[in-house]
């Protein structure tokens, strides 16, 4: 793997950078955005649209993680069959393992011991270890995975948010030890709410031969004001050219605190739960002021970023969901469309909304590449946050 | 451009044709596949021409329930509504006729029923059913019929049969005078319905036999429902030329692939740890890049799982309908059904429904079954 951050574009904290990792031949720009799957794949989009409706290379980071296996399939056979590219037939998207997915695998931290990592998924509850782990990993050969780790949310004692560290550091070391076949690790960094020992975690781990740094414990429960000054404790304290990597913040403002904290890389489950909800992504990818026209929207449940297609209004609507858009929904379906499948809860509304708010989502996360790379970032990051806030605003005082 | 329906082969009653719709140039035998609300469970309409529709049903009680036929019309019609550029054939509404008989009152007006919305008494008149149909837009439009059980006997049957004769004529007065849809029902689609409703195989074949031989020649049977791959082949052979049926997608969704030898079900233990393909002969995207063990992990777990097996078992039907089409035009249809039988049956247990409706057909498929039968009556069939 290799990581640079482009010296000269940083504004501030932010930076962007250039990420090459094994199967991709091109190299993808950070920030970027990884597209949550369930089993490597997107939750409806399938993989021949997968390569070919969305951009690329933007759409060739793929997280997943390994606990969606452990019903149905065994390692072994992932390994007969040659690891997870080989299985999922696509061989030039990269694959980043990481434990916690916030759908189907929800860190339990009541659960959690000294022996494990508790998680919750349809299956029921699992207890995994770290040999366990990486025998699993190790099994499906992803381009890079994060060490197994104890997430707490922000209100745990503070015992326990030590605790938490401790295991995790220490797990940190064993999937170290214990890793046989040289792939690409991320040491995974907690502290739950604690700035202390987000500091100590981070310092720990930047002393650790690894890769890059995986950055857990947000989306817990934590508010976004004291997230701010716990991302930076971790950041401050890591190396400069190694690639830092977060899940749980997933609204656009929560990337942006993120960007603006030093962070290259980014899960998110926003498109997933837009999509299940019928909301389509419609924000502008250059802001303007003055350009929302769509406040009136409030009602539907819409707002100046996304549009509810399940509400009436849309029925008879033949224009796309955003008429700019060059994605396939956007090419050849009709809001009307979507607004009937819906309505009639058949499948394809999901398949064509994923391809669209993806689309619309990596298109944000190239705005702010662009913003970075332009010295504008904290004017874009602004710009944004208060026009969302006008809206907002707008929408609370017209009821 | 002229409609029409042009035979190109044949073998015995069997035959490949070339139908001229509006919106698409077909050849028969085919499958079509049934899109009940405007959409097939999840696929996109490049993946539906991917695996080689041709035709797609539309189910017009469904669809005159949501979004309504009048809504499908003053955007456009349903192709456009649904941005699928080939053909679209609508059903009249009947069937489900049959399926809430419990509900339904039929009269000569119509059929009334109760609307699963809110309740309220639905009358769907012969001409109703045109209207609402020519509101959608299909290629291909289907008469209203007074459908009965097959299970069921006596007088009520011939009540049916000359009720429907006279919706259909109804149903002809009651089109618009336009001469594309003229056309259409001039074309007369001859849809050999009521069956598919569990009726048992050596009744349903019989009927696809007379119903065959007794209709012109010049115009295309459509055999409503069917079905399995094994009962096409049949139908095909004994002269039928068009089939739509929800068993591969729904199949897909139980976590059942359609296989030359018949189903696999994905759900099974066994599969956990089969790295095959599905079809290791088929050339299907699903076929080409993913194992059995994986297929196995997602299927009733994960709507992807469905999707993947929709996408294989159309392309499956499909596939099967152009191997019909080519070996009856390439003058080796015998050969063929004598290797899918062969491949269905290795152990050449060929059901006696299937020996009989074959030998109907005048095809030897000697070949695949392990003992000749001969103690047939075939005396009440042409």
């Amino acid at each position: 793997m290799k990581f640079a951050v482009n010296k000269g574009w940083s504004n501030g904290r932010a930076r962007s950078g250039v990420l090459q990792l094994g199967s991709c031949p091109f190299p993808i720009q950070t920030p970027a955005l990884l597209l949550t799957t369930r089993k490597g794949l997107p939750a409806f989009i399938s993989p021949d649209l997968l390569t070919s409706s969305l951009p690329s290379p933007d759409s060739h980071l793929l997280q997943f993680s390994p606990l969606h296996f452990l019903e149905g399939i065994s390692p072994k056979t992932i390994s007969n069959i040659g690891g997870l590219h080989q299985m999922l037939s696509l061989h030039q998207h990269i694959f980043a393992a990481v434990p916690r997915d916030s759908i189907i695998a929800l860190p339990e931290h009541d659960s959690t011991n000294k022996y494990g990592a508790s998680f919750q998924t349809p299956g029921g509850r699992l207890l995994i270890k770290p040999a366990e782990y990486v025998e699993l990993v190790s099994s499906m050969k992803p381009d890079f995975w994060v060490t197994l780790a104890d997430e707490v949310p922000a209100w745990v004692s503070d015992k326990r948010n030590r605790t938490s560290v401790d295991r995790t550091l220490r797990w940190l070391d064993d999937c170290l030890s214990l890793n046989k076949t040289g792939t690409t690790i991320f040491g995974s960094i907690v502290g739950g709410s604690s700035i202390e020992e987000r500091h100590r975690c981070a310092q720990e781990v930047a002393q650790r031969n690894v890769s890059g740094y995986w950055i857990g414990g947000f989306g817990l429960g934590e508010s976004m004001d004291e997230r701010a000054a716990l991302l930076t404790a971790v950041t401050d304290n890591l190396p400069e050219d190694m690639p830092r990597h977060v899940s749980g913040l997933g609204l656009p403002e929560e990337v942006l605190q993120g960007v603006a904290a030093g962070i290259d890389l980014f899960d998110s489950t926003y498109v997933y739960h837009l999509t299940l909800g019928g909301f389509a992504l419609t924000f502008p990818l250059e802001r303007n002021k003055g350009d929302n026209a769509d406040y009136q929207l409030s009602d539907s449940g819409g707002d100046d970023m996304k549009i509810n297609l399940k509400a009436t209004i849309y029925r008879k609507d033949t224009s796309p969901i955003v008429e700019s858009c060059n994605c396939f929904t956007c090419q050849n379906h009709t809001k009307a469309y979507l607004n009937h499948l819906f309505n009639v809860h058949e499948m394809l509304a999901q398949t064509l909304l994923e391809i669209h708010n993806t689309h619309q989502y990596l298109g944000f996360f190239c705005s702010i590449r662009k913003a970075i790379e332009e010295g504008k970032f904290e004017q874009f990051r602004r710009n944004f946050v208060e026009s969302r806030r006008e809206c907002l605003f707008a929408a609370a005082s017209s009821d | 451009m002229a409609l029409k329906f042009e035979v190109l082969g044949r073998f015995n009653r069997a035959r490949a044709a070339q139908l001229t719709l509006p919106h698409y140039l077909c050849q028969t035998p085919l499958f079509m596949p049934v899109g009940t609300q405007g959409t097939i469970k999840g696929l996109t309409k490049n993946q539906l021409e991917e695996i080689g529709c041709q035709i797609i049903l539309g189910n017009t009680y469904h669809l005159a329930l949501r979004p309504t036929s009048e809504l499908i019309d003053e955007l456009g019609g349903l192709h456009k509504f649904m941005n699928w550029p080939r053909a679209l054939l609508t059903d009249s509404g009947g069937f489900q006729m049959v399926s809430l008989l419990h509900l339904a009152d039929i009269t000569e007006k119509g059929v009334t029923f109760q609307s699963p919305v809110d309740g309220k008494p639905m009358l769907l008149t012969p001409e109703e059913s045109i209207q609402i149909q020519n509101r959608i837009g299909a290629d291909i439009i289907m008469a209203l019929d007074d459908v009965v059980r097959t299970t069921i006997t006596g007088p009520r049957i011939e009540e049916a049969m000359y009720r429907t004769l006279r919706w259909i004529d109804r149903c002809i007065a009651g089109i618009y005078v336009s001469e594309v849809w003229l056309n259409v029902i001039c074309l007369g689609i001859y849809a050999i319905g009521g069956l598919a409703g569990g009726e048992d195989k050596d009744s349903f074949w019989r009927v696809v036999a007379q119903c065959t031989a007794a209709l012109p020649e010049d115009k295309p049977r459509y055999v409503m429902g069917v079905g399995y791959p094994l009962d096409i082949v049949v139908c095909s052979a004994l002269g039928a030329d068009m089939y739509d049926c929800v068993y591969p997608t729904r199949t897909a969704r139980f976590g059942t692939a359609l296989v030359p030898e018949g189903v696999l079900k994905l759900k099974h233990q066994a599969m956990a740890n089969d790295i095959r393909p599905i079809d290791p002969m088929c050339e299907c995207m699903v076929c080409k890049n993913y194992t059995r063990a994986y297929i196995h992990c997602l299927v009733t777990k994960d709507a992807m799982g469905s999707q993947l097996l929709s996408y294989h078992n159309l392309y499956y039907m499909m596939k099967l309908s152009r191997d019909l089409h080519s070996s009856i035009v390439e003058g080796r249809f015998p050969e063929f059904v004598c290797k899918f039988l062969q491949t269905m049956f290795p152990k050449g247990d060929v059901p006696e429904w299937v020996c009989n409706a074959m030998e109907v057909a005048g095809i030897d498929i000697s070949s695949c079954c392990r003992e000749m039968r001969f103690d047939v009556d075939k005396s009440s069939t042409l």
